[in-house]
């Protein structure tokens, strides 16, 4: 009975993802307003970064601070290529004819196509990680050092962001978005579609992280975590481990930064910020990040805070943020989803227990 | 340039192996043969350099000199690529995944044998080469237990089977027996001669007791050199051994 | 020639400034292992404290002499009631002491906000530090000259501090082994406590500082505190002088990187070096090394 019932237990997080597609695909588009649907598509996008962030820190012990950067990375490639879409075809976007010279740069032009867009959205974070990783991870950088290594890069992209503004639109970024792929950005219709495209990557990207957890890679990856310099005797190279781990997040979190952009209508540096990759560290906290599902539900919920209490209570917002880190990472650790399955144990023992009893 | 037929497979040859630490010499001039199929024991006081020659062979500290094996020069590859060229070691302390069960502990240590895209897959049913390592040490009962909660002797089993699951041609335990039962020694020495056959194991050890009862050779390493090897009988006799080792546990060789 | 002069001078001032709050750092990062987020707002405190100072004694020539002790004694107190309530509970995990203590730093900057208004507060430099001294043709800025020197006294004091004093010898002992120390008698936990409240202290003495060349606002630690960590990275943990060295060649090399190229990209490429540079010396400039893993 035992192997039955484990092999079940397996299963598991696949009912917590049926019922969260349940929520994002069926429940929200039929409940919420267009507006509401819209901004809860954005909280999807932090969330597709979350799970991500989950896999490289939460699995792989790798503190990833600099998110915002691969999330810019793939906002920007996708903020390009909807800037030119709104410029139309051989006009060049605004804030050229402003602040630059008027002539489109070589390297905006290939993302006139939409199919080199979606290729940079992966392709580009991912290598970018991988330089980034090998460099690090190769040279057995300590985890310190990473995560503040990352978070200076993040804020070095920023700077770049801002000052670059010929090619960028700087602190305004890239505004005034009108299509996707053709579709045009004000229609009920086509945001709501937009919505479900970016809901269904996260289901699609949690799957897959379901995957990597239940597949061996996943037990050597949660084994470099905790003993490094064992998992080397075991014939890895633990480096290539994290790599593997640390490119994945990268992809997801430029997925996310690329499906943020339609919904928001606009990309800018403060959406990339330090500050805004700390956002995505703290959903994860708070969801929990060693779990599957509790680095997107994290993330879901902290993007819902902050639009409606810094809505309510713009000051304060700050406060409970700050008071959010201190309480779940002192007390709560291992997130809000790790106290669920606690607190379930807790009351089975219980029942068991009791049957035990009775049955003696 | 090593042609493999003129050498015995397997037989790891150390010349003049030296490790200084910040021009501290740690080892110096270390000669050694191991042989295959043979319970090799390594003995002398602490300091001696014991740990550090097993570090220098597994890629933990930098040093000169050559550690021939199946044509490879240990000290030249990572620790990774030593592991991968049949060569396991355990450590002092016991390191085995805590929150994996024995069998995930185990299984991952298959990973030398496969592929990428194994990788990304589950464990479907437990492969044939893990269940053999199981049974070898004795763990079946415990299989699907969290690492963790094994008591200290099974985690050193569990440790050697991870490194029968390798398949490491040449193993370095490093005081596998320490802290362990009288019972638990015997079973562990059982367990090494089982395996011993068809691989060079190499065993550092305090416990005379221990070695006496099992040790097919000896070597003594003292202040960063091998002082002597020879039987456990020679080893007694030798009056060299017993200066190193009068004062600081003589009662090691005084019984025999 | 003239170039080379002033961006040295530039990249000095600007790395004895960095030194300054990196000090603190090697302290409570390279002595304790904790990655104290909320340093930079520790320097905001400080800066503040010469504010509140320069309230009370009016006097822009003598406040400051007021002001240094005082942002010690703030920013000092500050730490340590960060040590007593939350990083006491959580050594031996580094990455998650960055996550607490951002949260801290976030509320700190709110609450500096509330306190003292999102307006930027101006603090009067004295009047002898007003002017400049020619060096070598350069006229460098008293001010800059100020902190240079500042973060040299701070340099041989710490040293001296943990090289001649049995508090300094009770900390490096608490450093290698924590046990063994306990063991002959030294109070470990009042050590930590002591370590944190000198290394936020010496945030603060930063922060007086920092308020001869900017402006005093809530935000204003943020503009520190990577570049802070990355001179503890380069330097080598724990390791004064190579906070010293790295401070200022991180200066510099950013003086030198803005004259070439501009501010931002100068930002970007110092960032890129140090990443380079961590692959020659992936422990910094100085480490500690140590025998084997096992």
């Amino acid at each position: 009975m035992n192997a039955r019932v484990m092999a079940f237990k397996a299963y598991f997080p696949l009912i917590g993802i049926a019922i969260l597609a349940l929520f994002l695909l069926v429940i929200a588009p039929g409940a919420l307003s267009s507006f509401r649907l819209n901004n809860l598509g954005k909280y999807c996008c932090y969330a597709i970064a979350g799970v991500g962030i989950g896999l490289a820190w939460g699995r792989g012990g790798m503190l990833v601070l600099g998110q915002g950067l691969f999330f810019g990375l793939g906002a920007y490639a996708m903020g390009m290529h909807l800037k030119l879409e709104a410029a139309g075809p051989d006009a060049v976007p605004d804030f050229m004819m402003n602040f630059g010279s008027g002539v489109l740069p070589a390297w905006w032009a290939p993302f006139r196509s939409g199919a080199f867009t979606i290729a940079a959205i992966v392709v580009i974070p991912a290598l970018v990680a991988l330089v980034l990783g090998l460099a690090v991870f190769k040279r057995r950088i300590k985890g310190a050092y990473f995560a503040i290594l990352s978070q200076a890069l993040t804020v070095a992209f920023g700077a770049l962001l801002v000052s670059q503004i010929k090619y960028t639109g700087g602190q305004t970024g890239l505004n005034s978005l009108s299509t996707f792929f053709g579709y045009n950005l004000y229609d009920p219709v086509n945001k709501k579609m937009i919505y479900m495209i970016t809901a269904v990557i996260l289901i699609v990207m949690l799957l897959i992280t379901f995957q990597l957890y239940r597949s061996r890679f996943g037990e050597v990856l949660i084994a470099t975590r905790d003993q490094e310099e064992r998992v080397r005797f075991l014939g890895y190279d633990p480096a290539n481990i994290k790599v593997v781990a640390f490119v994945i997040a990268a992809i997801m979190a430029s997925i996310g930064g690329a499906m943020f952009v339609p919904m928001a209508g606009l990309i800018n540096p403060r959406e990339v910020s330090a500050l805004a990759s700390i956002m995505l560290i703290a959903g994860v906290a708070l969801g929990g990040r060693a779990t599957l599902l509790g680095p997107a539900i994290g993330a879901l919920v902290v993007g819902y805070g902050r639009t409606s209490l810094s809505e309510a209570y713009p000051d304060q917002w700050t406060y409970f943020l700050g008071a959010m880190f201190i309480i779940v990472i002192l007390f709560i650790p291992n997130g809000l989803t790790s106290v669920i399955p606690k607190a379930w144990q807790a009351l089975n023992r219980r029942r068991t227990d009791i049957k035990e009893v009775e049955a003696v | 340039m090593n042609d493999p037929q003129t050498h015995e497979p397997d037989h790891l040859e150390i010349k003049d192996l030296a490790v200084s630490f910040d021009g501290f010499k740690a080892i110096s001039g270390v000669d050694l043969a191991l042989k295959q199929g043979r319970l090799h024991f390594l003995i002398g006081p602490n300091g001696a350099g014991k740990t550090t020659l097993v570090d220098a062979l597994t890629g933990l500290v930098k040093a000169s000199g050559h550690a021939t094996y199946r044509g490879k020069d240990l000290l030249s590859l990572k620790s990774h690529q030593i592991v991968r060229a049949g060569v396991g070691r355990t450590f002092q302390t016991a390191t085995v995944f805590e929150e994996l069960s024995v069998l995930q502990n185990l299984d991952i240590a298959g990973g030398v044998h496969r592929s990428a895209w194994g990788m990304i897959m589950a464990r479907r049913k437990v492969p044939t080469y893990v269940e053999e390592a199981l049974e070898t040490i004795g763990l079946q009962d415990v299989s699907r237990r969290p690492a963790g909660v094994l008591a200290h002797g099974q985690k050193q089993w569990l440790e050697i089977g991870m490194l029968l699951v390798q398949d490491a041609k040449v193993m370095f335990l490093d005081e596998t027996v320490a802290g362990m039962s009288a019972e638990e020694r015997e079973e562990t020495g059982e367990l090494l001669r089982r395996i011993c056959p068809d691989r060079t194991i190499v065993v550092i050890e305090h416990d005379m007791d221990f070695v006496r009862t099992f040790a097919d050779i000896v070597t003594v390493m003292h202040g960063g050199k091998v002082l002597t090897e020879g039987t456990v009988a020679e080893i007694q006799a030798n009056p060299q051994v017993q200066e190193v080792y009068l004062g600081r546990s003589a009662e090691g060789t005084a019984h025999a | 020639m003239d170039v080379v002069i002033s961006q040295t001078f530039t990249g000095a001032s600007y790395g004895a400034t960095l030194l300054l709050v990196a000090l603190g750092l090697t302290l409570t990062f390279g002595q304790m292992g904790v990655i104290n987020m909320a340093h930079g707002e520790f320097l905001m405190a400080g800066a503040y404290s010469a504010y509140m100072t320069q309230q009370l004694i009016t006097n822009a020539d003598i406040s400051i002499i007021f002001a240094l002790p005082f942002a010690f004694i703030v920013a000092g107190l500050l730490g340590l009631l960060l040590e007593v309530l939350v990083i006491s509970r959580m050594y031996h995990r580094t990455l998650d002491t960055l996550l607490v203590t951002f949260g801290v730093s976030l509320v700190l900057q709110q609450a500096a906000k509330d306190i003292f208004g999102a307006q930027a507060k101006a603090v009067k430099a004295p009047s002898w530090l007003h002017g400049q001294i020619p060096i070598f043709g350069y006229r460098y800025p008293l001010t800059q000259l100020f902190i240079l020197v500042l973060s040299i006294a701070c340099v041989i004091g710490l040293t001296s501090l943990l090289k001649y004093t049995g508090f300094g010898r009770q900390i490096r002992a608490t450093v290698q082994n924590r046990d063994l120390a306990e063991t002959v008698g030294v109070s470990t936990r009042s050590i930590d406590r002591l370590t944190f409240f000198i290394g936020s202290g010496l945030a603060g003495v930063a922060g007086v500082a920092v308020t001869l060349i900017t402006a005093t606002e809530s935000t204003m630690g943020q503009e520190y505190i990577i570049w802070a960590f990355l001179v503890v990275v380069a330097g080598g943990i724990g390791q004064i002088k190579g906070a010293v060295i790295a401070a200022f060649a991180l200066g510099i090399t950013r003086a030198f990187l803005t004259y070439w190229t501009d501010g931002s990209m100068a930002v970007v490429l110092t960032f890129l070096l140090v990443v380079v540079f961590l692959q020659v010396r992936p422990q910094g400039l100085f480490a500690t090394r140590t025998r084997s893993l096992a």
